[in-house]
């Protein structure tokens, strides 16, 4: 298979620089107000910081993919002295969790690095995070070239991989029969 | 549709254990802004004079700021209010944090409180559900302690919790509300939050803010950051080092306290140690503050970095604000180290940072005097910081004499008699200050001593450079970018200041340009206070972020109400008459308005009358200090005159002075 160039986007998080404002979440949640900016609510943001003030812990996640549903994770990582949940590094919008989701409908909520006509020079957490914790990355990545479905082969190859493709076969040389009948 | 309010209060009778949701009206915000202007307002409204502070006619409103919640950086504070146990005048001390802005994605502008619980409870308020619940199992636990109980309790980690300690509990007057890294400390609110029974309230809010013009607003905000970054980039020359940055100030961040451990006195406000800072105490100061902060904080939505997460090793971890970071220290004469480890015990106790260690240092001082006795103090140790622990238990028990310097100094020394009065003696209207000794009278701090309301230089100050500058050339470099002036006039007044000669204190600024100077200060943190916005952007500082160019412009985008810089002035002018009103009405006195009678060596008499003379004057005020018919008029609160009429307090202003007609020939 071919491979091409793709340029990653990215955050890079230095827990140790954020200072706990939030106002990652702030703007976040402003910009994807509808109107843009019309209005804030950190429940609604796709970055949180997970935060417990008094054991020092401070990590800004941004929102990743939706899981259908909870995994295994429950472990314990002792970092420098302090004990995170395995789950303050996860970008999964899950159902073990309240974060990542809209707070009246409850669908998932996933960052999309701040996408607007015209192209924003950096997401807008990053922009406002004058401590430097959040940096935006972009890099270019090979990748192997993948070409672009149709509609109508996701579908097809849905159907194949809950039938099989012989079936399929069967059926799609039965209906061109009687057709031509 | 409301902007940036939400258009409702939450009113809690604890007598009879109610809750309303009450729909606030949108002329009151028009006439008072918000924040600590609708707060005083509804003080006015429903506290008369012959309410004391723990009556439960008595209310205690946790006010937000109008635009807490909006993205406007910086904004997060909320205004509480309130008759104060220690100087019976109206309390209004604000607390940055996080809960403001937790309360209004709640649904809610202000919680006022009234009335009394016969038992202890905890308000737990999240969204639309808001609960009345024991909170027996708290008692007598530490302010930090009950937030993080609460909040496994309720299993909620993001919840925001105001909450007092022991000291709250046993109503010390100057008992604090704390809430994570910031404080309402001043005025003893924390006392009638106890004498309320409420142990804290619990705030969780999932709910949209809105702004009336979104990309203005955004623009607005991007703006404020720039200045920030700019700022950072370009301190400010020739001033100390917490005013050369923004923040509120940077107290955990900045090192060098050259300037306040030098400037400031020590013990009982007495002594001053000029070259106490030395290199060794500069590099164990150090070392002290590199083995305890963990972590630079912040409040809400705000990238300064004021607060830091302290944890003196074998105690635990809290988190500390501003100028507590000296003030043990200085009063107990000890180092750094000490101040630190015992600013834990007083956060869990929840005191106030200015006023504790003043009541403490003030009772040793009366212990060396023999006016206090080994009787009043048994088994006290023998060491100063010993003491000082000691000495804080007592207090917030209430234990002994505790109960006595739990009043604050000015009411302990009438209680404790034997001529303790003198050693009460850096009080201004019961309040304990700053402790500040100086030489030569300043006119404009004479006029923002004597008359601020809030009884706390840092409430008051800002804008207008402390001292001259001592080279013109620096003065017009200064003036050069200072485009936060509301008039031009005031570059003029600074370009022409002197250290000495003709043009210094205490003839220069003139009386009249103290007025103008003192009047600017006071508004801007007038205008704060009721937007919520952090004085550490905005009113303290010299050339700050947020000015009165653009203020009027973050309330029009965000609050959709018409606003400018007359109109902006106007309204704060409004509620700041108002709260005039409301203390004169409780008794507040020109004799009461003056600053500690050591403050400076070098007084003048003469002068100090005219200074206060013709800024009531200015302020609209008779020569007593009470608003005159004809401000309160234009200020549209002819409601004020009628009660002032009733209660004989308003001078009427006669078109000839009575003397001339008197001539009886």
């Amino acid at each position: 298979m071919k491979s091409e160039k793709k340029t990653i986007k990215s955050i890079r998080i230095d827990v140790d620089k954020c200072n706990g404002c939030r106002a990652c979440e702030v703007i976040c949640s402003a910009f994807h107000a509808a109107p843009k900016y019309s209005s804030n609510n950190p429940a609604r943001s796709r970055i949180r910081v997970i935060h417990d003030a008094l054991a020092d812990i401070y990590v800004p996640v941004y929102a990743g993919e939706y899981a259908v549903a909870e995994c295994a994770g429950r472990d314990k990582y002792t970092i420098d002295g302090k004990e995170y949940d395995e789950c303050a590094f996860c970008r999964a919008s899950c159902p073990s969790r309240d974060l990542f989701k809209e707070p009246d409908s409850g669908l998932p909520l996933k960052c999309d690095m701040c996408a607007s006509d015209p192209t924003l020079e950096k997401p807008l957490c990053v922009q406002w995070c004058l401590n430097e914790a959040l940096i935006f990355e972009e890099r270019e990545e090979e990748v192997e070239e993948e070409e672009s479905q149709s509609e109508l082969e996701i579908g097809l190859e849905s159907l194949a991989h809950k039938y099989g493709l012989n079936e399929m076969k069967e059926i799609i040389a039965k209906m061109s029969a009687s057709k031509k009948g | 549709m409301r902007y940036a309010e939400t258009g409702f209060n939450l009113e809690i009778d604890l007598t009879r254990g109610s809750i309303e949701r009450v729909v606030t009206d949108p002329i009151d915000t028009e006439l008072y802004l918000g924040g600590l202007g609708t707060n005083a307002k509804i003080l006015w409204d429903r506290v008369p004079p012959e309410v004391e502070a723990f009556s439960p006619e008595n209310l205690l409103i946790f006010g937000t700021g109008i635009l807490c919640g909006t993205p406007a950086p910086g904004c997060n504070r909320t205004i509480v209010s309130t008759i104060s146990p220690q100087t019976k005048l109206m309390a209004f001390s604000m607390m940055g944090g996080f809960w403001a802005p937790e309360l209004k994605y709640a649904g809610y502008d202000k919680v006022i409180l009234r009335g009394k619980s016969p038992e202890l409870v905890y308000l737990w308020i999240n969204n639309d559900k808001v609960e009345i619940r024991d909170a027996s199992h708290l008692k007598g636990k530490g302010s930090v302690e009950t937030a993080e109980l609460l909040r496994q309790e309720l299993n909620e980690p993001k919840a925001q919790v105001a909450a007092i300690g022991l000291a709250g509990e046993n109503r010390v007057f100057y008992a604090s509300i704390e809430q994570g890294r910031s404080s309402s400390s001043r005025g003893g609110i924390g006392a009638v939050m106890g004498d309320k029974g409420v142990k804290a309230i619990v705030v969780r809010g999932t709910q949209d803010i809105n702004v009336s013009n979104p990309v203005k607003y955004f623009d607005l905000c991007n703006e404020v950051l720039e200045f920030i970054k700019f700022r950072e980039k370009n301190p400010i020359p020739g001033v100390i080092p917490i005013l050369a940055v923004l923040g509120s100030p940077q107290e955990m961040a900045i090192h060098d306290e050259k300037w306040h451990t030098e400037n400031f006195m020590w013990g009982n406000a007495r002594l001053r140690r000029k070259g106490f800072w030395t290199e060794d105490v500069s590099d164990e100061w150090k070392k002290t503050m590199d083995t305890m902060r963990t972590r630079l904080i912040s409040c809400y939505n705000c990238p300064m970095k004021c607060g830091a997460t302290i944890t003196p090793p074998g105690q635990p971890t809290y988190m500390m604000k501003c100028f507590s970071k000296l003030t043990y220290t200085m009063a107990a004469m000890s180092n750094l180290e000490f101040g630190l480890r015992i600013a834990q015990v007083a956060t869990e106790y929840g005191v106030d940072g200015y006023s504790a260690p003043q009541a403490m240092a003030f009772a040793l001082e009366l212990y060396e005097n023999n006016i206090l006795t080994d009787k009043d103090l048994p088994d006290m140790p023998s060491d100063n910081e010993g003491r000082f622990y000691y000495l804080l238990d007592k207090i917030v028990k209430r234990d002994g004499i505790g109960d006595a310097l739990a009043n604050g100094t000015y009411w302990a020394a009438k209680e404790i008699d034997k001529g303790a009065e003198e050693y009460a003696h850096n009080n201004i209207k019961k309040h304990e200050q700053l402790p500040l000794k100086l030489s030569m009278l300043n006119p404009i701090y004479f006029l923002m001593y004597s008359t601020g309301a809030k009884m706390n230089i840092t409430q008051i100050e800002g804008q207008f450079p402390q001292a001259p500058f001592p080279e013109l050339k620096d003065r017009e470099e200064f003036v050069k970018d200072w485009f936060q002036v509301p008039d031009e006039k005031f570059k003029q007044y600074f370009l022409d200041w002197e250290p000495r000669g003709e043009k210094s204190i205490p003839y220069y600024p003139t009386v009249e340009m103290c007025c103008d100077i003192v009047d600017w200060q006071e508004k801007m943190h007038y205008i704060d206070d009721a937007l919520g916005m952090c004085a550490g952007l905005s009113s303290f500082h010299h050339k700050p972020p947020y000015h009165i160019h653009n203020l009027p412009k973050f309330i029009s985008y965000g609050a959709g109400m018409e606003m400018d810089e007359d109109k902006i002035s106007f309204a704060a002018k409004r509620y700041r008459t108002l709260i005039r009103a409301f203390n004169m009405r409780r008794g507040l006195k020109r004799k009461d308005e003056k600053p500690p009678a050591d403050h400076w060596k070098k007084r003048f008499p003469e002068l100090e009358k005219e200074l206060l003379d013709s800024y009531y004057k200015y302020k609209g005020w008779d020569n007593e200090g009470v608003p005159t018919k004809e401000s309160l008029h234009e200020l549209g609160l002819d409601y004020v005159i009628e009660d002032l009429q009733q209660r004989n307090l308003l001078s009427e202003i006669e078109e000839t002075p009575a003397k001339e007609t008197s001539a009886n020939i």
